[in-house]
């Protein structure tokens, strides 16, 4: 037979206050767990998601990132006549040669400036990345001094909203759009004509050449040819892998904080579950010898305990949920230590940090609980029954 | 002295609660150790820099250089003392798993300028007369187990190429705040390299470090330099190295304003854990507690009676927990070593450690106080368990 499942909710609400902050400690503790997921998630989405799997991103070997690369003019005229390149409905070749490098520009309100990404585009950039999407005003004429600035830019950047300028370069910039591009790493930047931006910055070669493959699974072949061309000094790179390994550091960063931070934190919320049981079953030692003459065997008081544990934490890992479901409202905007550049992310929530938060407090839960339930379990029934 | 003793069989009557109590005590101090630590290594760059320096660099952002005919221009204004300069070289060793800074300086002026930087005479000379050595901090020729006249090679990520290097130095930091994981060589050899390679990017050097006479003029002293290259191709920004440092954390920020919180955080789980165990424990001895009000004992000395209780268990943990710290961290610190070169725990620290304790321990006495003073003689006999 077993005992009632009210049984152990009952128990936990005769005693409100310790119950309470037991499980204030495991929401804690599921808090921080499903912020950092949700952190590491926001970043993924921001760095890998920026990148389409059928793009192929082009720089110098060796350098890393668009920033340090340089592909001169001749090198990038080649790659335009590749045959792998994907031809648009206008019969021009889906390839863009751009510009990518950083200024410093003061954020909106404490002036203290930050490094953003300006990237020169050609006209074929916005094809090639279906999720940058114009929101407001319109995109720039080819060979003025305008340009489109992410949203994330907009709302953060002095001089970054529409109609606004920019000085950079020994000239001004209009801001003639605002474009969106969802989570990813693109709403921090602010994009331009690639002929002007290079003359402003006197830069007489390109960053890199992307563009669409005509079929996905020429890639390898086509890498192996570029990188072996002994014109070419490049490195061919899916855009999704480029973008992954730009955030490698980062994502590595907040993955060993995060994880020595729970691990040591869940510690302590496992040390509080067990002392709120070990004193639950001390102060129930007649009781669970009652129970036992009534027929209840050792098996049964062991689950009733184990589950009044797992109700505890299940209650806490809800209540941390769901104060961590509220951070999804906040924008984390930080240098990405690879790219010394702004990037700005979301805490994202998905049914796996769910699943892995609430399962993680079940765990907590049930580490702690089973020693006080295997000492209930185990009691002499006689003197139990003496006890008080 | 009653109390005390009195104070002292409480606190162990439940053994096993006790010692729970304090392991968890003790493992939330040392993570907040750890995470004030980590903040603290965060703003090791700021601390060791010197007033007396000031940072040059291009006005549009750091990746843009400046000519190197600015050395003389700068060298000219009046205040200032010494001129280096260098470039980040940002090569790759082997893997690029192995970060470390590295940097191509003009070495004789920039020793000069970093006094704080002690290596041997001999291998200062040696280090100064061949263009291709390098010299390199004493953790990061530990790390990878390099040796005076080893020849490595690192490949350059924004200059291309693999470069080789002789290691003919290495430095100690004079004091415990000292980045002992660089690697600093010949701006000479990288530009002349250049200077075959590609001639275009040749005679430029990313930042300038000017030593000051007067730290008092650093102002002055930056405004005039970036009034003689106003309106010129590269304009530029000039800084205290202190502000220079304290930019480049103000743009990881977030991050910081992160750890600081969830370190409070820890304090304040472990607050929830205590004060349970007070409630718990004053819970069970209403009756005694009623006994004592009987016998004529008055609220404040029920209130010691638990306050005391709670704050010997607190200290107990915490001092087990500050004794953790440093062997954690030095463990924490090794692992990390990439990104944090310094990783020492800091005096300030253990006072934060203490003081956060002392605060848990009196919040959590407070409530299991109140009822105990609260409770009527008589309801508290009747009670049970």
């Amino acid at each position: 037979m077993k005992i009632p499942l009210s049984y152990s909710f009952r128990n936990l609400w005769t005693r409100r206050l310790t119950t309470i902050l037991t499980a204030s400690g495991i929401a804690l503790v599921v808090f921080v767990f499903a912020s950092i997921l949700m952190l590491s998630e926001g970043l993924k989405k921001a760095l890998v998601d920026t990148g389409s799997y059928d793009n192929a991103v082009i720089i110098r070997k060796a350098s890393d990132s668009e920033v340090q690369s340089g592909v001169e003019r001749i090198q990038a005229s080649i790659l335009e006549t590749q045959p792998e390149v994907a031809i648009g409905p206008n019969g021009i070749g889906l390839l863009a040669k751009e510009l990518v490098v950083l200024i410093s520009l003061p954020k909106r309100g404490t002036d203290k400036p930050s490094n953003v990404v300006i990237r020169g585009i050609s006209e074929s950039s916005l094809t090639l990345r279906p999720q940058v999407k114009l929101v407001a005003g319109r995109l720039p004429r080819q060979g003025s001094s305008e340009i489109l600035a992410g949203q994330s830019i907009a709302k953060r950047f002095r001089g970054g909203g529409l109609g606004e300028t920019i000085r950079f370069g020994m000239r001004d910039w209009t801001v003639a759009g605002i474009f969106d591009a969802g989570n990813t790493g693109f709403s921090s930047e602010i994009w331009g004509d690639v002929d002007q931006l290079m003359r402003a910055f006197r830069r007489p070669v390109y960053s890199s050449v992307i563009f669409k493959l005509r079929d996905s699974s020429e890639f390898e072949k086509f890498k192996l040819r570029i990188e072996s061309d002994p014109r070419l000094t490049l490195e061919v790179m899916r855009e999704t892998d480029y973008y992954a390994k730009q955030s490698e550091m980062m994502a590595k960063f907040i993955r060993i904080l995060g994880m020595s931070l729970t691990m040591i934190f869940s510690l302590g919320a496992i040390i509080g579950a067990m002392i709120t049981m070990y004193s639950a079953v001390a102060n129930r030692t007649a009781e669970i010898g009652t129970m036992r003459v009534l027929g209840f065997r050792s098996r049964d008081i062991l689950a009733a305990f184990i589950v009044e544990s797992l109700l505890l934490s299940f209650t806490g890992g809800c209540a941390g949920l769901f104060f961590s479901s509220l951070m999804q409202f906040l924008t984390i905007s930080t240098m990405n230590f690879q790219t010394f550049s702004e990037l700005a992310f979301n805490f994202t929530l998905t049914f796996e940090i769910i699943y892995k938060s609430l399962s993680f407090s079940l765990i907590m839960g049930f580490v702690g609980g089973v020693l006080p339930a295997a000492r209930a379990s185990r009691m002499n029934i006689v003197e139990a029954l003496r006890a008080n | 002295m009653q109390i005390l003793k009195l104070i002292y069989k409480n606190a162990f009557r439940h053994r096993l609660r006790t010692f729970l109590t304090i392991a968890g005590i003790s493992i939330a101090i040392l993570s907040f150790g750890l995470l004030r630590t980590v903040i603290s290594a965060w703003y090791v760059g700021v601390e060791a820099s010197a007033a007396n320096r000031l940072v040059t660099r291009n006005s549009i952002s750091i990746i843009f250089p400046l000519p190197l005919s600015y050395q003389e221009k700068i060298r000219q204004i009046d205040g200032v003392k010494t001129v280096s300069y260098g470039n980040w070289f940002g090569g790759v060793y082997i893997d690029e798993k192995n970060f470390f800074a590295n940097f191509a300086v003009e070495p004789e002026s920039y020793l000069e300028l970093y006094p704080e930087y002690v290596l041997p005479p001999a291998q200062k000379t040696a280090f100064l007369r061949d263009r291709k050595a390098f010299m390199a901090g004493r953790k990061l020729a530990e790390r990878y187990k390099w040796k005076l006249g080893d020849t490595i090679i690192l490949k350059g990520t924004i200059f291309p190429g693999d470069w080789d290097f002789v290691l003919s130095a290495i430095y100690k930091g004079r004091d415990k705040n000292i980045d002992e994981s660089q690697f600093i060589f010949h701006w000479d050899y990288l530009n002349e390299s250049i200077k075959k390679t590609a001639p275009r990017r040749a005679d430029q050097v990313g930042f300038y470090m000017v030593g000051i006479k007067n730290p008092i003029y650093a102002a002055e002293v930056s405004n005039a330099i970036d009034r003689t290259f106003k309106n010129s191709l590269a304009e530029t920004i000039t800084e205290t190295e202190k502000a220079f440092q304290l930019g480049f954390i103000s743009m990881s920020e977030a991050i910081v304003i992160a750890i600081q919180m969830v370190s409070f955080v820890v304090i304040i789980i472990i607050m929830a854990v205590v004060a349970n165990t007070m409630a718990m424990t004053a819970r069970e001895r209403f009756g005694e507690y009623a006994v004592l009000k009987t016998l004529g004992f008055g609220g404040p000395y029920i209130i010691g009676l638990i306050f005391g209780e709670s704050l010997l268990i607190t200290s107990i943990g915490c001092i087990l927990g500050i004794v953790l710290t440093f062997p954690a961290a030095h463990a924490f610190g090794s692992v990390m070593s990439q990104f944090f070169p310094v990783f020492n725990v800091s005096v300030k620290t253990i006072y934060l450690e203490i003081v956060s304790s002392v605060i848990v321990g009196i919040t959590a006495a407070i409530i299991p106080s109140y009822r105990a003073v609260n409770i009527r003689i008589a309801d508290g006999l009747r009670r049970i368990g």
